[in-house]
């Protein structure tokens, strides 16, 4: 198939997983609407009145970022880790491993899959959030390709879950054991310069810790790290993961006998 | 032209399994093939390894020429495959599971649309296009599984088991769908376990056993070599023994019925005269069994027994 077919294919499957996000939208939009909501009644109404002011912020407006993000990367990561997990259980990802298609073009089809419940539930969290503090995006190129960029990277690490994963337990154990510390850990809720010396400068080696700054920055203007630094650590992370699924695919792991 | 070109291929699975033993195989352009075997005996793999849901271990693959080591995207926009295992995105409408598997072909909609119209109405499922597919019947199923392989117009069809758990109308149906297509111009290869099915369909067989291919021929070829047949005769009046006719074995079935084993030396002539000399009167006769499935038996189970005869030998010698 030539390029102009391979982009057909990939508006096939990015059609597809569209569709399905927007068929259950119940469990895939609506969950993490609720979830933020209780977040920034109980976390940022109640505790953060207490709190008081974080980064020159007041701790509802700082915490937001934050929230987006995490809203961003646990939906990106679950679309395409439930989406191709499916495929492979039921069989039908067999009807594109037969097909003529690129293998980018299945990686980037389910990842777009991801990348738009990622920026669905980031913007209802967005709005969700309004109700609460006023948000003035300062660097509004900045907040979008981040936002983006991290579905990207979460929506890639879903494939590689799924792509491994043998039964439905295996596609939990990542975002229960890994993803979810690591967000908590990543200054969705905090700066790090209120950690001890040697807890921030671990904490420099989450990744996350770069997306919910660069958000951050995005939005409010403040970040714990350059902002230059984020842009290649999340690019370098694209790229690796990228790579690393069409691997996989190319050596048809976990997708052929 | 050939179709389907296999040299040499091995296949062993990572806990050792050889599945197969160095097969070679050519399919025809425009033949309508019959891969058969006992479960287990390889068919699966090798279909697998054709439609690169299977990584080969060694040996050459070409469909119309292409490579699939080398060529491995232009091989497959020759082929529509039909696997054994239902496969369907059980959520998905019926003509969307047609139209997307269209568009993974490259087939732009309005075009996929048009096919799948096209291709459902031809395998009486137009009226359920609006239902998801897990409500279709196990038919259904089958027949959608079919349309879906058909959409982007394969020149090689591969058909793995397709009328399993169809009722016998609708295979029969099927069959005359399979015809049509095949007249005009698309290979087909089918692996069954109804030999009937296989018989009645196909033009070539081949038979793998345990890994290797025992029997590579035309069909009319292959069922010459069935040295005997049983047929089962259906008697006008009640018989309470069963006549002795010379050269034959007859034996008594029932009041109505005689079975008597016709080697490939003998006429059924001499059979019916000597029948009517005893007072036999014959109304109509049939196969005992289908005549693929007699030699297919006859040849698993001397592949067996050899199997069984080189076991012993070594055991002696060791």
């Amino acid at each position: 198939m030539d390029f102009q077919h391979q982009l057909i294919a990939l508006d096939t499957i990015v059609t597809k997983e569209c569709t399905r996000v927007l068929r259950i939208w119940i469990q895939t939009i609506v969950p993490p609407a609720i979830t933020m909501t209780l977040y920034f009644i109980i976390f940022g109404n109640l505790i953060g009145r207490r709190i008081g002011e974080m980064g020159g912020f007041d701790y509802m407006q700082y915490m937001a970022p934050g929230s987006i993000m995490m809203s961003v990367i646990t939906n990106s990561y679950g679309n395409v880790v439930s989406s191709f997990f499916a495929a492979k259980f039921q069989g039908h990802l067999q009807e594109m491993i037969v097909a003529p298609m690129a293998n980018w073009v299945i990686v980037l089809g389910h990842v777009a899959g991801g990348v738009v419940r990622g920026m669905a539930v980031g913007l209802v969290v967005t709005i969700v959030a309004l109700f609460f503090t006023p948000i003035e995006v300062q660097h509004p190129f900045i907040a979008v390709s981040m936002v983006i960029l991290t579905a990207f990277v979460f929506s890639m690490g879903g494939m590689i879950n799924a792509i491994f994963a043998k039964k439905f337990d295996d596609v939990a154990i990542i975002p229960s054991f890994v993803l979810g510390p690591l967000t908590y850990l990543g200054g969705v809720f905090y700066t790090i310069s209120l950690l001890p010396d040697f807890w921030a400068r671990l904490s420099t080696f989450n990744p996350i810790l770069y997306m919910v700054n660069g958000l951050r920055y995005g939005m409010l203007g403040v970040s714990d790290i350059s902002i230059v630094r984020a842009y290649v650590i999340i690019l370098i992370f694209v790229v690796g993961l990228f790579w690393f699924c069409m691997y996989l695919l190319n050596r048809g792991v976990g997708i052929r006998e | 032209m050939h179709a389907l070109s296999i040299k040499d291929l091995w296949k062993t699975y990572p806990n050792g399994i050889e599945a197969l033993k160095g097969i070679d195989l050519k399919v025809k352009a425009g033949d309508f093939f019959a891969l058969l075997g006992p479960n287990g005996a390889g068919k699966t793999t090798a279909i697998g390894i054709v439609t690169s849901l299977v990584n080969k271990t060694s040996g050459d693959v070409k469909v119309f020429g292409h490579s699939i080591d080398s060529e491995l995207e232009a091989a497959k926009a020759y082929i529509g495959v039909v696997p054994q295992e239902l496969n369907l995105n059980q959520w998905d409408k019926v003509f969307n599971c047609v139209v997307n598997q269209a568009g993974f072909y490259g087939i732009r909609r309005r075009e996929a649309r048009q096919r799948t119209e096209t291709v459902l109405r031809e395998l009486q499922l137009w009226d359920r296009r609006g239902e998801t597919a897990r409500n279709l019947s196990g038919g259904m199923k089958r027949r959608l599984m079919i349309a879906r392989a058909l959409v982007h117009g394969p020149k090689l069809l591969i058909l793995d088991e397709p009328t399993a758990g169809v009722d016998i109308e609708i295979r029969r149906s099927m069959w005359d769908y399979l015809r049509t297509i095949n007249r005009n111009g698309t290979t087909i290869i089918l692996t069954t376990h109804y030999l009937e099915e296989a018989e009645n369909l196909c033009r070539h067989v081949a038979i793998i056993d345990d890994g290797v291919i025992v029997e590579d021929d035309r069909m009319s070829a292959v069922l010459r070599k069935l040295h005997q047949e049983v047929f089962v005769l259906n008697l006008r009046q009640a018989v309470d023994i069963a006549p002795k006719v010379n050269g034959f074995d007859v034996a008594r079935i029932n009041d109505h019925e005689l079975e008597v084993e016709i080697h490939k030396d003998q006429d059924l002539n001499s059979l019916f005269s000597a029948l009517s000399t005893a007072g036999v009167e014959v109304i109509s006769m049939r196969n005992k069994t289908n005549r693929l499935e007699e030699l297919f038996v006859r040849l698993i189970q001397r592949r067996e027994n050899e199997r069984d005869q080189e076991q012993v030998v070594e055991e002696f010698n060791l």
